[in-house]
């Protein structure tokens, strides 16, 4: 197209694994300075695509332009040289080294090539991050800084190879809401600067607001390349999923019934040993088939709370619970298990789900007990278990002994869900159940959270996608460092109402406490 | 080919079979003696090499087994031979005590947190420690001191022979159906069991394990009592093979045991591997050695051909992972 730059051209691209193709003829084109969102479900092919321009994948079919030239790149250090660099999901860099160290990870400036020149590095740091308005102490190891501002520093260090096309997938996956504000205006200032940025995610708000041009992938192929402000919402689903998908969130209909629990003046102490609470002084109630979502920014206290009335902290809680309208004790995730509480943690691959074991295995867990008299496991009941939370969750997959790591993420975020509901829980508690889940998946897990609640299950949500919490909670309650800073039903809900409630605005009783 | 480790660990074992098949030392490798002496060489080791694989399944290490071997064989010496203990009280007693070893280092790891690694390193030093006291340094042996200097030899106590012969017409050795018995044993505990998926689940991710409901503690405890155990057990059949307990027996051996579980292929992180795997490791490197002797290949020559092998075959069985 005359008068657009095109930077990086990608044409019919195929690539197959063990003769399953994964991608099948996919042509892209990449503009300067241009944000170029790849949307498509887990599975479609975009990390493939993502892993072959970034070297990391060295056989494929097709051709890779950089600049009108036909490149090849056979490792991902070849792409690096070339300006062009990826952030995944799982950061790399080492958190127990200096910020410092980590930006020049792998490509240390050097004098004779042989000394380490902290000097001139330290200069080019301070180049990187200042016009990013980043301010970061260089010798304190990273690990001293929470997640968003690691991520920051990656993109940073990609910026100290001189990056020409930038690579994100899913970056705001462990991000707050306020986070993801400062990545948005971080990755602006690189799009002016000129740099051409590839950006994959599942949420859709996300999608819309940074955007200048979709691609869409579906089963591998391109669906289609649009403008963002050409597509609705709706629409991007619609290419998709390849079916209409009426409505991003079912309809909601509660039926309470009685008490399932109730929290009295409830406090955490702080898991890393700090003197001070996480979670002060929340009481709550719950009734069977209710959502009651908890809102709130990245440390306020919302997976504390579903943590540390897990058991997941240990017993050192204060506070008085009943389950059932029965005093509860917290004391272990064993204890909490077998009264009928189930914690969906926010994190699958690091607390959700044992990787390296089957899917069978995974889902009897903690339910292990009851098919396993006198210590024996009875493997066909095992078999049929898993084989009947596999169908009635939708997971797929080829046998029940595949091994869960290698499942989609949608799929591991279903395996995980049928893990818990095989443990046939009174309350469940969900932390981030839609995380880096595609939206086929997360229609699934929605209608779920539905069934379950018709028949009497009481959740506990968190969530850090606002529009996934208002249309899911019957009741929203607002926590800010730590304490209910509001309660807001449903009808009176809006996004602003939660935002102002969780920056710490609002409710003058609550700031009559205060003082 | 070759998709599961299992069938990778046997492709090796053949290998080396092969070799002997061909370096057959006139004919030697093609009698069965050769083998059942192969198989009675191995069995100690391979007795550690089970437990070894429990503690490497939940993503530990156990260092300590060696040591633990030389203790229990000098105290089943002594309870044995100076004591004239029934074999019914000193085996028992010394099971007792290479278990206690293994909780102990089990409970630091559980309770206290310390690096498996750092936790059985002190073990190990300990456990050898606890051989030269109660020994006071020197092998016990059947040698009784004549008035004349000279030593006389006394009868040894029937259960060494027992543990010490070959049985089915000298087809088979003692040593080597306890062995097969320990295999045995943690097959059913690692694919039977509670206990044994709960050593997997700790293994492959501690924290999901914890949340999951999985006693992490209880698991691991198990584990390092148990190769404790097995060491008690494998120091016991070493005091029988040389029939004196020697407060050196045993160093280095569990370097050995870690090579059988290894080139068997099972991973050092944890979560995955099998006994079976264990089982064909230790018929891998009891081969190896064996053609390895039985061609008088020299000790030196013969240690780096071992190490050279041992890496060929764990990058054969890497080799999957692209």
């Amino acid at each position: 197209m005359p008068g657009h730059d095109v930077i990086l051209s990608m044409k019919s691209i195929g690539k197959s694994f063990s003769g399953v193709p994964v991608l099948d003829g996919v042509s892209f084109d990449l503009r300067r300075g241009e944000i170029h969102v790849l949307a498509g479900e887990n599975g479609a092919g975009k990390t493939t695509l993502i892993k072959i321009l970034s070297g990391a994948h060295a056989e494929y079919q097709g051709n890779i332009f950089l600049e009108g030239k036909k490149i090849r790149f056979r490792s991902p250090q070849e792409a690096t040289s070339l300006g062009i660099s990826a952030i995944h999901q799982d950061l790399a860099l080492v958190d127990s080294m200096r910020v410092l160290d980590n930006l020049f990870l792998g490509r240390e400036k050097t004098r004779s090539r042989l000394w380490m020149d902290f000097r001139s590095q330290k200069a080019r740091a301070r180049e990187i991050l200042e016009p990013l308005g980043i301010s970061l102490d260089l010798e304190v190891p990273l690990s001293e800084y929470p997640i968003s501002v690691r991520q920051m520093v990656e993109v940073a260090k990609a910026l100290a190879s001189k990056v020409r096309i930038l690579i994100m997938d899913e970056p705001t996956s462990a991000l707050s809401e306020t986070e993801a504000d400062r990545l948005f205006s971080l990755i602006l200032r690189l799009k002016q600067q000129g740099c051409a940025i590839i950006y994959i995610s599942h949420r859709l708000e996300e999608i819309f607001r940074i955007a200048d041009r979709i691609t869409i992938l579906r089963d591998g192929r391109a669906v289609g390349t649009v403008r963002a402000e050409a597509l609705s919402p709706e629409e991007l689903i619609r290419w998709m999923v390849g079916r209409e998908i009426r409505q991003q969130f079912p309809d909601r209909r509660a039926q309470l019934g009685e008490e399932r629990l109730r929290l009295e003046e409830f406090y955490i102490p702080d898991p890393s040993g700090k003197k001070s609470y996480v979670v002060e002084d929340v009481s709550l109630r719950l009734r069977a088939g209710e959502i009651l979502g908890l809102a709130g920014l990245r440390g306020s206290g919302k997976s504390e709370l579903l943590n540390g009335l897990f058991g997941s902290y240990g017993k050192n809680v204060k506070g008085s619970v009943s389950l059932d309208k029965k005093p509860f004790r917290v004391l272990s995730p064993r204890h909490s298990i077998d009264k009928g509480m189930a914690l969906q943690t926010n994190d699958r691959k690091g607390t959700g789900m044992i990787p390296g074991l089957s899917v069978a295995w995974n889902i009897t867990l903690p339910s292990l007990k009851s098919i396993s008299p006198l210590g024996w496991v009875k493997e066909r009941q095992e078999e049929s278990m898993a084989r009947r939370q596999v169908q009635e969750f939708n997971i797929k997959i080829s046998s029940p002994s595949q091994e869960a790591g290698t499942l989609s993420g949608g799929n591991q975020q279903k395996l995980v869900l049928a893990k818990w509901l095989q443990t046939r829980p009174r309350v469940l508690l969900l932390d981030e159940p839609t995380l880096g889940v595609d939206v086929g998946s997360k229609h699934e897990i929605y209608h779920l959270m539905n069934s379950l609640t018709a028949k009497g299950l009481a959740i506990l949500l968190v969530t850090s996608e606002l529009p996934e919490l208002l249309a899911m909670s019957d009741r929203l309650l607002v926590l800010h460092r730590g304490r209910v800073q509001a309660e807001i039903s449903r009808e009176e809900a809006t996004q602003e109402k939660v935002i102002r409630a969780a920056m710490g605005e609002g409710n003058v009783e609550r700031e009559k406490r205060w003082t | 080919m070759f998709r599961s480790s299992f069938a990778r660990a046997l492709a090796a074992l053949l290998f080396v079979v092969l070799i002997g098949a061909l370096f057959n030392a006139d004919g030697a490798f093609f009698r069965w003696d050769t083998h059942r002496d192969m198989l009675r060489h191995i069995s100690v080791f391979a007795i550690l090499a089970c437990g070894m694989t429990l503690v490497i399944i939940t993503a530990g290490i156990d260092l300590s087994v060696g040591s633990v071997v030389g203790f229990s064989a000098v105290l089943f010496s002594i309870l044995s031979l100076q004591k004239a203990w029934s074999p019914w009280l000193a085996i028992p007693a010394c099971l007792t005590a290479g278990f206690l070893c293994g909780l102990t280092s089990g409970s630091l790891v559980a309770r206290f947190r310390v690096q498996p690694f750092i936790a059985t390193l002190a073990m190990m030093v300990f456990a050898r420690g606890l051989a030269k006291w109660v020994s006071g340094g020197k092998k016990i042996s059947t040698a009784v001191l004549q008035p004349d200097g000279t030593y006389k030899y006394a009868e040894a106590p029937p259960v060494f022979d027992a543990l010490n012969a070959k049985i089915l017409a000298e087809n088979i050795a003692v040593v080597t159906l306890i062995f097969l018995a320990c295999v045995l044993l943690c097959w059913v505990i690692l694919s039977k069991m509670r206990w044994g998926r709960h050593l997997y689940a700790v293994g492959g991710n501690e924290e999901a394990s914890r949340l999951s409901g999985v006693p992490v503690s209880a698991a691991k405890l198990f584990a390092y009592g148990t190769s404790g155990l097995f060491a008690a057990v494998a120091g016991i059949c070493q005091a029988a093979q040389e029939l004196q307990g020697d407060p050196e027996a045993g160093a280095t051996y569990e370097l050995t045991a870690i090579a059988i579980v290894v080139i068997g292929g099972t991973s050092l992180m944890g979560g995955r591997g099998s006994i079976g795997l264990t089982f064909v490791g230790a018929m891998t490197i009891g081969y190896l050695e064996k053609i390895l002797s039985i061609n008088a290949v020299g000790e030196a020559s013969r240690l780096m051909l071992t190490g050279a092998i041992i890496v060929g075959a764990v990058l054969f069985q890497m080799a999957r992972k692209r």
